[in-house]
């Protein structure tokens, strides 16, 4: 069989790697939300007045981002798993139990990603005019109302070139999560390459949906970019 | 009488119109409030009735900012009694800058009724100049839409900018974006407006603008307080003057009695200094 025959003809190869490419855009994203939860509510702890808090999430975001990621998906499979055996004993079942792969590699993307977001949203926060803020305290809005109407529109909009990078480094990042047998694209790739001795072929398409998907979000934060930059921009 | 300072409060025989009967809109008993170990405001009494439009004068540092800060709790005074607009407020007598607490409902109160216009405009830089305006009478006056909508094209209208409603802050001058503040404050209905050097940070073509519509705000009979380097607006448009020193009162008055004999030195020398 030729190459296209392999992928897109009697091979039908394009169906398992399209599905591992879909994937790794639900793994990215899964990740890259709860990143932006734990993310944001690490900023406001390093934002706010509590000493503890500040320290604790200081300690969080440098250990996290010193770290390898593979590590923390390690650590979140096997330690769940570890979990999981213990509880499962307890109920009479015996040896390893899996936790869901997809679950693990999302809260691995998310708890990593969470250190660099968490980055993002405070320098966000601090790109704010204190000004304004003022301006809506001296007109009688509560601090939940300031922080809806003045804080969270313009940090989104201060964050998300930050974003944007955060976004990509997860992209890249969901390969990690094949380790633990989750079928992403790379994953996917690697299995067609195994199974059908032609290597470079299936690392070539994995490059270009790689391509495809970088290049697509890409454009879609420029265009937000560009949406949420239109009032700050001067005659 | 409309303004008097604790100078004067043993004077009873000073007072230009005892029948005064216009009702008060500011009244500050024995305001203090210090930053740290530094103290600010030493115990400044002054009042403030309907249709007074206030010069504040001082040099950098005397402490006006943080008097008008003080009247709509932006600060938090250390000691005195405030009166803003009908609340009265008695702070406790602890100089230790301890926070009271004023109730929500209460702050709200004062903060729609003496609305504030600031040197550095402060607009909402990500909402149109229309969403500017509406935004305190939606969001905490909790005015239906439709109203605060109208109003607000009027009080553009009124500070010459109805066709910016659509505009962004970033693409304005200074002097639009005050006048803008302006409008933003007017929107409220307060009754009192309170001006933080509305004109320093323009460039000078742009302050008569802003002057203009202050001048105009002044003779519909609004109350204003108002933090101002400009000695032209203090001594023809300000019906009353009061010239800060280190904390203190150390001159007020009618404008044009304290413009033409200033009893203090210190005021003497400061109009002499900035008039040059
Ligand atoms: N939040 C603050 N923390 C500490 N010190 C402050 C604070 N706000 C004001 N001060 C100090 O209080 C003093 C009076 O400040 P204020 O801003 O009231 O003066 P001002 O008369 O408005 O001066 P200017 O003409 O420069 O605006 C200054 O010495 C200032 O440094
Ligand atoms: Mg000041």
């Amino acid at each position: 069989m030729d190459s296209y025959d392999l992928l897109f003809g009697g091979g039908r190869w394009w169906i398992p790697l399209s599905e591992g490419a879909l994937t790794t855009v639900t793994i990215a994203a899964s990740g890259f939300v709860l990143g932006a939860i734990f993310g944001s509510a690490l900023a406001l702890m390093r934002l706010g007045g509590n000493a503890v808090a500040r320290r604790l999430a200081d300690i969080y975001t440098t250990t996290l981002r010193g770290i390898p990621d593979l590590l923390v998906i390690y650590l979140l499979y096997f330690g769940g798993s570890g979990a999981l055996g213990l509880i499962g004993g307890f109920f009479g079942a015996t040896g390893f139990i899996g936790i869901p792969t997809f679950a693990t590699g999302a809260l691995a993307l998310g708890v990593v990603s969470a250190a660099y977001q968490a980055e993002v949203f405070r320098g966000a926060f601090k790109a704010i005019a204190r000004g304004e803020l003022e301006a809506g305290r001296a007109c009688g809005m509560s601090g939940p109302a300031m922080f809806r109407r003045i804080v969270a529109p313009q940090a989104l909009r201060f964050a998300l070139p930050g974003l944007g990078n955060v976004w990509q480094l997860i992209l890249k990042e969901t390969a990690l999560i094949s380790v633990v047998g989750l079928v992403e694209l790379m994953r996917a790739a690697q299995v067609g390459a195994g199974s059908t001795r032609q290597p470079f072929l299936f690392y070539l398409s994995a490059f270009v949906l790689y391509l495809v998907i970088t290049s697509i979000s890409g454009r879609l934060f420029a265009r937000a970019e560009a949406i949420c930059a239109r009032p700050y921009r001067r005659a | 009488m409309t303004l008097m300072t604790s100078t004067r409060q043993n004077e009873p025989s000073a007072m230009p119109l005892p029948n005064d009967e216009r009702p008060k809109k500011i009244e500050i008993e024995g305001l203090r409030k210090s930053f740290g170990k530094i103290e600010v405001l030493k115990g400044i009494s002054l009042e403030a009735c309907q249709g007074d439009v206030v010069a504040i004068l001082g040099a950098s540092g005397s402490g006006k900012s943080t008097l008008l800060r003080c009247l709509n709790f932006l600060e938090t005074p250390d000691a005195g009694t405030l009166s803003i607009c009908g609340e009265r407020i008695t702070m406790p007598a602890s100089a230790k800058g301890r926070m009271i607490q004023v109730d929500r409902q209460t702050l709200i109160r004062i903060r729609t009724r003496a609305a504030m216009v600031f040197q550095s405009f402060n607009l909402w830089s990500h909402m149109t100049v229309l969403e500017n305006v509406i935004e305190a009478p939606i969001q905490v006056q909790r005015r239906p839409r439709a109203v605060c909508v109208a109003e607000a094209e009027a009080v553009l209208a009124r500070v010459g900018l109805a066709e910016k409603r659509h505009t962004y802050p970033a693409m304005l001058s200074g002097g639009q974006q005050q006048r803008v503040a302006i409008a933003r404050a007017l929107a409220m209905r307060p009754e009192v407006l309170l001006f933080d050097e509305p004109t320093s940070a323009l460039d000078p073509e742009l302050v008569g603008e802003v002057l203009t519509v202050m001048r105009s705000l002044a003779d519909e009979g609004r109350t204003m307080l108002v933090v101002t380097h400009e000695m032209g607006f203090a001594r023809h448009v300000s019906s009353r003057t009061v010239f800060l020193h280190q904390g203190l009162v150390e001159e007020e008055g009618p404008s044009a009695d304290v413009f033409a004999n200033p009893k203090s030195e210190r005021f003497r020398q400061f109009i002499r200094r900035i008039e040059v």
